[in-house]
C-alpha cells in the first residue's frame, strides 16, 4: 500500500501527491520540451504559417506515448490514468508548448473513449490520428451549445454509415493540426461524427488569436462526409466527457504555467538590481511573490483533486472540476500578470516570454468555462441558491 | 509506505498495546495511574526514546497506537489542554534538555499532571522576538529574572513555563539570550488576564519580579537562547494523525447554513462572495489534506506557512460575510462578560464574536506579514531584509 492511498483512506479523499511514475513521466516530458520548446522557439513559431510544431507533437505523442496515456492497452494505449495525463498537461502548460495535447490527447480522446470508437482510439494511441472536438473553446460541459452543423442529403456511392454534414463551428483549439474532427451535428437523432480533416467540403480557417501558441480556427463543413461514432444521449455524453476532461486537464496546464511564471519571476528579482540592491530584497515584491506561491499551493491541491476524481470516476467530479478550473484560471492569470509587472519594462517587450504566458493564461481562463461560470455551478452542486430562488 | 519490516513493527506494537491493556484494565485503573504506566511502557509517543515514553520508532506508527487505546476506552491525556507542553515544550526538552531534565519533566507533561506555557512575547518584542528585554542575572547557581511577558495562553493553569530572557545586553540581540524553565509557582510570578476585543481573556500578561530560577533549569548554554527558541517555534504541532475536516466543516459551513436558512437576506453580490468563499475554503481544505499526505509520506514541505496565511484570510472574510448576511441580528452580540475560556471554539458563538476573534488569526502565531517574509526568504530564496540591528549591541539599539 502506498503512502498516498493509505492516508487517503483515512480522510476519505484521494491521494493528492505525485507518484514516482508521474515524476518520471514529468522528467521525460520536461526533457523533451526543454530541448524543443524553449521559449525563443515557441515565440518564433507564433509568427510562422504553421503555428503547431508537428515534429514535436509526434515526439511527444508517439515516441513518448503521451497521446495514448489514458487509452486502454487493448487499443494500443498505455492504460495509465488521467492523473498521469494531468502531469503531462502541467508540462505542456509550463512550456506553452505549441502541440495539440489538450485538444487531441485530452478532449477528443475523452470523447472517443466515451463513444467507445475502437478505430479512432487505436489511431489516437499510435499517434497516427490527431483529433479535435468541434465545439467552441469557451464551451463547458454544463453549457454545451446546440450543434451548429446539420445533416444533409447523401450523395451517390456514399457507403453505409456516412452522412453529409454542413455548417460552421467557430473558435476551435488544436483543429489546425488535426487529421480527424469530431463534429456534433443536429438530426434525428443528434449525433457525433468523425470527419477526416482532409476530406472534400472541410475548410479550416486559421484565426488571428490572442494566444498564437494555441491558434484557433473556424470550421466550415459543406457536405463533408462524417462517420457516426455516437448518437443521441451517447453523443451528448461523449461531448460532455470531452469537455469535462478538457477542463480538468486545462486546470493542470494552467498550474504548470503559473509555476513557470513564479519561478521565472523569482529568479529575475534575485538578479535585477535597482537602488544598489536586488529588487527581490524589497518587501513589497517579496510579499507579492509569497502570496503568489501561496496561491499556487492551493491551486495544485485543486488540480490534483480534479485529476484524481476524473481518474477514479468519483461522483464528486462536478465539484472538483469547478474548484480546479476556477482556482487554476485565477492563479495562472495572476502569475502571468505578476510576471510582467515584477519584470518591469523588459516584461512588457516582445523579446521576453512573459507576454506568451499572459496570452495563454487569459485565453485559457475563457477556455472550457470561465472561473465565474464554474463557480456558478457550485450554487446547485453545493446547495447555495442565488438571491430570489428558494 | 510500510515495508515488510515496518509492518512487523506495527504488528508488534499492536501486540504490546493489547498486552498492556490486559494488564491495565482501562475501566478499573485510576486514569492518572493508567497514563503513567502507559508512559513507562513506552507507548506514550513511540517516536520518543526508550525511557522517555517511547521506543525510538517512526512517528507515523503513533496513530495506530492512539487509535487502539481510544477503541479500548482508555483514559486520554486531553491534548487540547496541554498543547503547548506536547507541541512545544516536549520537543525542546528532548532536543536541548539534560537527561535529568528530561526525566524530571516529560512524564508529568505527557500525562497532563503539569501544564506548560510559553513566556516569549513581550510588549516590546512581538514580531521582533529577539528584541526582548526581560533580564536574567546570575548570582552563583541561581538566576534572578525581571520583566514582562504577554500573550501567554494557559499561564493561569501552568506549572512550568518556557522562558527566554536576556542575559547579556552588551551582545547583539540574538546572541545575548538564554533559555530557562520557569517555575510558575514562584512568588515573583504574577499572572493577569489579558482581555481581548471579544470581551473574554484567552491570554495573560505575566509579570516577573525577582523570580528565582536555579541554573539546573537552564535549557542549552548561556547565550544559546535564540537557537533553543527557534527550535521551540519550529515545533508547531503537526497533526499527522488527525484527518481532514469534512466539507463545510469549518467556518464556511456556518455561512452556508445561514445562507440556506435565510433566503430573505440573499443578494446577488453576497451570492458571488459566498461562492468564492466556498470554493476557496474547499480548495484550502484540499491543500490541507495534501499537506497531511506529504507529511505522512515523510516528505514534509513548506506548505504549512501557506495554509496559515490562507486560513487567516478566509476566516476573516467568511466572518465578515456572516455579519453582513445576518442583517439586524448581526448588530447584536452574544456576551461581553469577561471570561477565561477553557477552550476556544469559533463554532458555538455568535457572528459578532467570530468577526472579532478572526482578526487575531492574522496576528497570533506569526503575523501574516512575517509569514510572507518567511515564505519569500526560506521557500523562494529571496534576499533577506536589510538588518540594521544585527551587529549592534542590544543595549545600544534605539527603542
Amino acid at each position: 500500500m502506498t503512502a498516498t492511498t493509505e492516508s487517503a483512506s483515512r480522510s476519505g479523499l484521494p491521494g493528492l501527491l505525485y507518484s514516482e511514475t508521474e515524476n518520471e513521466l514529468r522528467a521525460a516530458v520536461r526533457g523533451l520540451l526543454g530541448d524543443r520548446a524553449a521559449w525563443p522557439d515557441v515565440l518564433a513559431r507564433t509568427e510562422t504559417a504553421d503555428t503547431c510544431d508537428t515534429g514535436l507533437w509526434r515526439a511527444l505523442a508517439a515516441d513518448l506515448g503521451c497521446a495514448g496515456l489514458v487509452i486502454g492497452e487493448e487499443h494500443g494505449g498505455a492504460g495509465a490514468s488521467w492523473r498521469e495525463a494531468a502531469v503531462v498537461a502541467e508540462e505542456t502548460g509550463r512550456h506553452t508548448a505549441p502541440v495539440p495535447f489538450l485538444g487531441s490527447a485530452v478532449t477528443a480522446t475523452a470523447a472517443a473513449l466515451a463513444a467507445g470508437d475502437a478505430g479512432l482510439l487505436s489511431g489516437l494511441a499510435a499517434g497516427e490520428v490527431t483529433a479535435a472536438l468541434a465545439v467552441p473553446f469557451p464551451a463547458a460541459s454544463f453549457s454545451v451549445p446546440a450543434p451548429t452543423v446539420a445533416v444533409g442529403a447523401l450523395r451517390d456511392g456514399d457507403p453505409p454509415g456516412v452522412q453529409r454534414l454542413t455548417g460552421t463551428v467557430t473558435t476551435l483549439i488544436d483543429a489546425l493540426p488535426a487529421t480527424v474532427l469530431l463534429v456534433p451535428a443536429d438530426g434525428v437523432p443528434a449525433a457525433l461524427y468523425a470527419v477526416p480533416a482532409g476530406a472534400e467540403g472541410v475548410t479550416l480557417t486559421p484565426a488571428v488569436s490572442l494566444d498564437m501558441t494555441r491558434q484557433l480556427a473556424d470550421l466550415t463543413l459543406d457536405g463533408a462526409p462524417g462517420r457516426r461514432i455516437a448518437a443521441g444521449d451517447a453523443a451528448a455524453a461523449a461531448v460532455r466527457a470531452g469537455l469535462v476532461a478538457g477542463a480538468v486537464l486545462l486546470a493542470s496546464e494552467q498550474l504548470g504555467l503559473a509555476e513557470r511564471c513564479l519561478e521565472m519571476t523569482v529568479a529575475y528579482v534575485k538578479e535585477r538590481k535597482q537602488f544598489a540592491r536586488p529588487v527581490g530584497s524589497f518587501q513589497a515584491l517579496k510579499h507579492r511573490l509569497a502570496d503568489l506561491w501561496t496561491g499556487v499551493t492551493q491551486a495544485r491541491a485543486a488540480a490534483r483533486y480534479a485529476a484524481a476524481c476524473l481518474a477514479d470516476g468519483d461522483p464528486d467530479l462536478p465539484v472538483a472540476v469547478a474548484l480546479a478550473k476556477a482556482a487554476c484560471s485565477d492563479i495562472a492569470l495572476k502569475a502571468a500578470q505578476e510576471c510582467i509587472q515584477l519584470h518591469g519594462g523588459i516584461g512588457f517587450t516582445w523579446e521576453h516570454p512573459a507576454h506568451l504566458y499572459l496570452k495563454r493564461a487569459k485565453s485559457s481562463a475563457t477556455g472550457y468555462g470561465t472561473a465565474d461560470r464554474h463557480r456558478a455551478t457550485l450554487a446547485a452542486l453545493a446547495g447555495l441558491p442565488p438571491a430570489g430562488q428558494a | 509506505m510500510l515495508t515488510g519490516a515496518g509492518q512487523d513493527t506495527a504488528a508488534a506494537l499492536g501486540d504490546q498495546v493489547t498486552a498492556f491493556l490486559a494488564e491495565h484494565d482501562p475501566a478499573a485503573t485510576e486514569p492518572l495511574e493508567f497514563l503513567r504506566a502507559r508512559f513507562d511502557a513506552g507507548l506514550a509517543w513511540v517516536h520518543y526514546p526508550a525511557g522517555l515514553g517511547g521506543q525510538g520508532l517512526p512517528r507515523s506508527l503513533q496513530t495506530a497506537v492512539d487509535a487502539q487505546f481510544a477503541a479500548a476506552g482508555a483514559p486520554g491525556n486531553h491534548p487540547e489542554r496541554i498543547g503547548i507542553g506536547l507541541g512545544m515544550a516536549a520537543p525542546t526538552l528532548l532536543a536541548f534538555g539534560t537527561p535529568e531534565q528530561q526525566h524530571r519533566w516529560l512524564r508529568p507533561l505527557w500525562t497532563g499532571e503539569e501544564v506548560w506555557c510559553q513566556l516569549f512575547s513581550e510588549p516590546g518584542a512581538g514580531s521582533d522576538l529577539a528584541n526582548l528585554s526581560t533580564r536574567a542575572t546570575a548570582d552563583g547557581s541561581v538566576w534572578t529574572v525581571n520583566g514582562q511577558k504577554v500573550w501567554t495562553s494557559s499561564a493561569h493553569l501552568a506549572r512550568w513555563a518556557l522562558l527566554v530572557a536576556r542575559t547579556d545586553p552588551s551582545l547583539p540581540k540574538h546572541q545575548g539570550l538564554t533559555y530557562f524553565v520557569c517555575d510558575m509557582t514562584d512568588p515573583g510570578v504574577e499572572v493577569r488576564p489579558l482581555r481581548q476585543a471579544t470581551g473574554e481573556a484567552e491570554f495573560n500578561e505575566v509579570f516577573l519580579t525577582g523570580v528565582q530560577i536555579p541554573d539546573d533549569q537552564r535549557l542549552g548554554e548561556v547565550g544559546q537562547g535564540w537557537q533553543v527558541s527557534t527550535a521551540t517555534l519550529m515545533n508547531e504541532r503537526v497533526s499527522i494523525g488527525g484527518g481532514a475536516l469534512p466539507r463545510e466543516g469549518g467556518l464556511i459551513g456556518l455561512a452556508a447554513r445561514a445562507w440556506r436558512e435565510q433566503p430573505g437576506q440573499r443578494t446577488p453580490g453576497l451570492h458571488d462572495r459566498l461562492l468564492r468563499l466556498w470554493a476557496d475554503a474547499e480548495v484550502a481544505r484540499l491543500a490541507g489534506e495534501r499537506l497531511r499526505q506529504s507529511l505522512a509520506a515523510g516528505q514534509p514541505g513548506p506548505e504549512g506557512s501557506a495554509a496559515k496565511l490562507v486560513f487567516a484570510r478566509l476566516n476573516q472574510e467568511i466572518s465578515e460575510f456572516e455579519v453582513e448576511l445576518a442583517g439586524e441580528d448581526g448588530l447584536r452580540y452574544d456576551d461581553w462578560t469577561m471570561r477565561r475560556p477553557e477552550r476556544v471554539s469559533f463554532l458555538d458563538r455568535g457572528t459578532g464574536y467570530r468577526f472579532l476573534r478572526c482578526k487575531g488569526n492574522s496576528i497570533e502565531g506569526g503575523t501574516s506579514e512575517i509569514l510572507r517574509n518567511i515564505i519569500a526568504e526560506r521557500v523562494l530564496g529571496l534576499p533577506p531584509e536589510i538588518r540594521v540591528d544585527k551587529n549592534v549591541p542590544w543595549k545600544d539599539l534605539p527603542r
